[in-house]
């Protein structure tokens, strides 16, 4: 009770301490206050660290060029599947244009030329007789006999009915009736073959062997989309290939002359007069893992050159001129090409960089902005829930404290009730509701406030009540209630004032603790929520035990903001009580 | 005197009532209880047998905790219970509440006692050298370590020192009470693996307590050596050993014996962040795991311990002033 001298004789003038008065009469009391506070050095360092607190989080959040819950991305580099290659072990059909080589010839193919090994090989599927012309191994012709029409001979006289659509060249009548003359059965004109099959008489069926496709092991890869049809072409397959089987570098297809690179006798590559690549030629079929892939002839021959030398890595110049690294594994008889792909990914855990000071989160957001943006809820949160106490500890402390008797013994022992429920239990459970309602993170941060201000007003009320308690008795109380000032003007506007240093010096101090318990509820997962952040939230990502040993710029901090602000507020209070009553200091 | 005692004591029978109230209205209201899980645990396990559904085996389940009821009557009846002893059965843990308490709560009283201990040894020198030496560099350091020990969040100290001591340095485990090889070790060395795990939680606890007892013996000294008769011993010529051993620091230990005094029904208490975050098997990570599971029993056993503590150091508080101040007795 030192202020109770000071009190007397100062009637409802708001600062005490006139014993110092005496000796700087000039100053008023709370000019001494305040040069009391400046000479405290701690205090000093005190507001210089909250004023940095404020600038940081209030302002910092303003400067800052990223939003709190802004997420960043980055490109990174995976091993991806790009393509897979096949060496190819079946025949492949190529049909000339205009004909069909149905599966069923297909097969009979398969299942008698390829074995027979002969070089010229006829077989009937779909009645149609086909000839198999072998040129190299795995490289066939095939021909495919057709009726032209019938050839009647009466004496002299020749007469071909040629069926509809079909024409027949003059050198090729000459040759028909030379043939009939010569009794031959079969004869070749302007290189095309020709059969007589004897009917009834002297009628005959006149029939042409004509090229209808070939079958070959090789596998052509257009350079560039636009040569898919000169490339898919049959002359130009055809011209190509025997090319490749007889060992020549150039082949000519539709009167125009290509030159083919031969790498060995399984690749090649087409280029035209002008040295540009066509299309690639090889035995091993590359197809690209997905159809968002367009895989270039150079590509594939660089796959199967990597595929044909045995290799398990090869380096690729993209068309952008940029080398990438391929690497190659078995998997059955596939090969799959990996590549070392370019992904979009959540930035997380990203360490600090001049983008970002302190790194980025669990979610990809910068860390320094999270903590400015959280800097502001957490003094927040402490500001409001320090007002909210202290106004209703004010109300019930000053009811208590002026009337007494029945309605003190009543409200403290309601301030009692609430002093000993245990805080951090019910903060817990209360978090606990908030999760399972799932409450809207802004709506649970103004009902945690609430909860805190309610759990935390009683320790004001008590000083609040303790202080009326010895100041009521006092003669400006009575002066007051002589002059017949109204009960509520007497207790807000004469007692209240009188309480208020030491409230100031509470507050200050409760602050602190406010701020540290915000941030034990969030670290524990049970305060803010996300997408809001304060401190404590930000440090809660430490209990991840990768995060702790690897990442210090996410918790370390944070921890450093909430221990500085603390001890700022401290700092400050404690100067504050010094400043207020130097009877107490020390 | 004893008029003013049995005052006091049916004043914290009705607190305790009162607050064992509102906790077990909150508990209640929270949605997602144990029961709720528990019931779509039990339904989704039934549910190819062809088994109860979740909605009976919530009715069997809400009617086997007579949660079926309302609040009044629950809490009522749990009342009735505590009043014959009983405490009901854990939900989560599946034993007797009194029982896992028995089991659990010795680790935090000698978490505590060693704690406190440690907190005397460190802080009354301290306190009483920061005292000598008013204003001095060492003073200014002293109040600085004191408030910086104050304004340390628990979690960020107890983050930091793993950081150091158990990843860093690899001295000590991150969590538990109890080594991997635990079962294998002796009699002692049972004894001292439990140690060892608890030098990370007492270190944690003792710096987060040394702020407020360095600055609480600090100020008492400095009053007592501010006093007539320490000036008279010192003007006798009494070596100033004599002065600060025999004269000072004994009438100092009168408001350091009253402080600690409130400070042992707390022993009993726990520290549920420090436990916790140490996951040392005591009666605050115990409590703290039955309330986020929603354990109604053990929830509320734990309230009422939290509340009756509460009230008998405040009793213990008033009823030292009662002794130490007549003028209270009066009123």
């Amino acid at each position: 009770m030192s202020e109770k001298e000071p009190k007397k004789t100062m009637a409802n003038e708001e600062e005490l301490a006139l014993d110092d008065g005496r000796r700087v009469k000039v100053l008023s009391p709370g000019m001494m206050v305040f040069k009391r506070f400046i000479r405290n050095r701690l205090a000093i360092v005190g507001i210089c660290t909250l004023i940095f607190m404020f600038v940081f989080s209030f302002i910092g959040g303003l400067v800052s060029p990223y939003r709190q819950d802004q997420v960043f991305y980055k490109v990174d580099n995976a091993n991806k599947e790009y393509a897979s290659a096949i060496i190819n072990s079946d025949y492949r059909f190529t049909a000339v244009e205009g004909e069909v080589l149905t599966p069923m010839t297909r097969a009979t193919f398969n299942g008698q030329v390829k074995s027979s090994g002969a070089d010229e090989t006829v077989f009937t599927a779909d009645g149609v007789t086909y000839t198999a012309k072998k040129i190299d191994d795995g490289f066939y012709i095939l021909s495919a006999g057709k009726t032209l029409g019938t050839v009647a001979q009466l004496g002299k006289i020749v007469d071909i009915n040629l069926e509809p659509d079909t024409e027949l060249t003059d050198e090729a009548r000459k040759a028909v009736q030379q043939a009939l003359r010569n009794g031959e059965g079969s004869f070749t004109a302007d290189g095309v073959s020709y059969t007589l099959t004897r009917g009834v008489g002297k009628n005959y069926t006149l029939s042409s062997m004509v090229e209808v496709g070939m079958v070959s092991m090789l596998n052509f890869d257009p350079h560039d989309p636009s040569y898919t049809g000169l490339v898919s072409g049959y002359e130009f397959r055809k011209a190509c290939e025997t090319a490749m089987h007889r060992g020549e570098t150039t082949a000519v297809a539709d009167g125009i002359t290509y030159t083919l690179d031969v790498q060995d006798e399984n690749n090649a590559v087409v280029l035209d007069a002008g040295g540009k690549e066509i299309a690639g030629i090889s035995n091993i079929i590359v197809n690209p893992v997905n159809n968002g892939i367009f895989l270039t002839a150079d590509y594939r021959a660089a796959v199967s050159e990597a595929i044909s030398e045995r290799r398990t890595a090869f380096d690729y110049i993209n068309s952008e001129g940029v080398p990438e690294h391929h690497t190659i594994q078995m998997r059955g008889s596939n090969y799959i090409v990996f590549t070392q792909q370019q992904t979009y990914l959540i930035d997380m855990y990203s360490p600090p960089s001049a983008a970002h000071p302190l790194g980025t989160d669990d979610h990809g957001m910068d860390v320094l902005t999270r903590l400015m943006y959280g800097g502001r809820i957490s003094l927040m949160v402490g500001f409001i829930v320090m007002i909210l106490e202290n106004i209703i500890g004010i109300i019930i402390g000053g009811v208590s404290g002026y009337f007494g008797g029945w309605v003190d013994t009543l409200l403290m022992r309601f301030v009692d009730l609430f002093n000993s429920i245990p805080y951090y239990p019910m903060m817990i459970i209360a978090g606990a509701i908030m999760d399972s309602f799932e409450v809207d993170p802004y709506i649970r941060l103004y009902m945690m406030m609430a909860i805190m201000g309610i759990m935390g007003w009683t320790g004001v009320a008590r000083v609040v009540r303790g202080q009326i308690l010895s100041l009521r008795e006092q003669d400006f109380m009575v002066a007051t209630e002589a002059t017949g000032i109204p009960v509520s003007r007497r207790i807000f506007r004469h007692l209240v004032p009188n309480v208020m240093p030491l409230l100031i010096v509470q507050a200050t101090m409760g602050l602190g603790s406010i701020i540290l318990a915000e941030a034990t509820l969030s670290f524990l997962g049970l305060g803010i929520k996300y997408p809001l952040a304060s401190w404590g939230s930000i440090i809660n990502s430490s209990s991840n035990i990768y995060v702790m040993t690897n990442c210090w710029y996410l918790w370390i901090p944070a921890g450093l903001l909430i221990v500085l602000t603390v001890l700022g507020f401290n700092f400050v209070g404690d100067g504050l009580r010094d400043a207020f009553d130097p009877k107490m200091k020390r | 005197m004893w008029k003013f005692i049995v005052r006091r004591i049916c004043l914290a029978v009705i607190i305790i009532f009162l607050g064992s109230f509102i906790i077990y209205g909150v508990m209640r209201a929270m949605p997602t209880s144990f029961v709720e899980s528990m019931a779509r645990q039990r339904a989704a396990a039934s549910a190819t047998t062809g088994g109860p559904t979740y909605q009976e085996w919530l009715d069997q389940l809400n009617e086997a905790y007579h949660l079926n009821t309302d609040i009044f009557s629950g809490f009522f009846s749990w009342l009735g219970g505590v009043l014959r002893g009983d405490f009901g059965v854990s939900w989560k843990y599946g034993i007797p509440v009194t029982q896992k308490f028995n089991d659990v709560i010795w680790h935090s009283v000698i978490l505590n006692i060693i704690t406190i201990v440690l907190e005397v040894l460190i802080c009354i020198p301290l306190g009483i050298q920061a005292a000598r030496h008013q204003y001095s560099g060492f003073d200014y350091g002293i109040t600085v370590f004191a408030m910086l020990c104050i304004s340390l969040p628990t979690f960020f100290l107890a983050t930091l020192l793993k950081y150091t001591f158990a990843v860093k340095l690899g001295w000590f485990d991150l969590y538990g009470l109890v080594g991997r090889f635990h079962e294998q070790l002796t009699q002692g060395g049972k004894i001292l693996d439990k140690m060892h795990h608890m030098v990370l939680p007492v270190l944690t606890l003792a710096m987060l307590n040394i702020g407020g007892l360095t600055r609480y013996t600090r100020t008492n000294m400095l009053e007592v050596l501010n006093a007539d008769y320490i000036r008279t011993a010192r003007a006798k010529g009494l070596p100033e050993r004599t002065v600060i051993n025999r004269h000072a620091f004994r009438n100092t230990l009168i408001p350091l014996v009253s402080y600690m005094s409130y400070l042992i029904p707390s022993l009993f208490s726990g520290s549920m962040i420090t436990e916790t975050l140490y996951q040392i098997p005591g009666i605050g990570y115990i409590a703290y795991d039955a309330m986020i599971a929603g354990d109604l029993p053990f929830t509320m056993f734990y309230s009422m311990f939290g509340l009756i503590l509460t009230q008998l150091s405040l009793m213990l508080a008033d009823i030292m002033y009662a002794v130490v101040d007549p003028r209270v007795r009066v009123n």
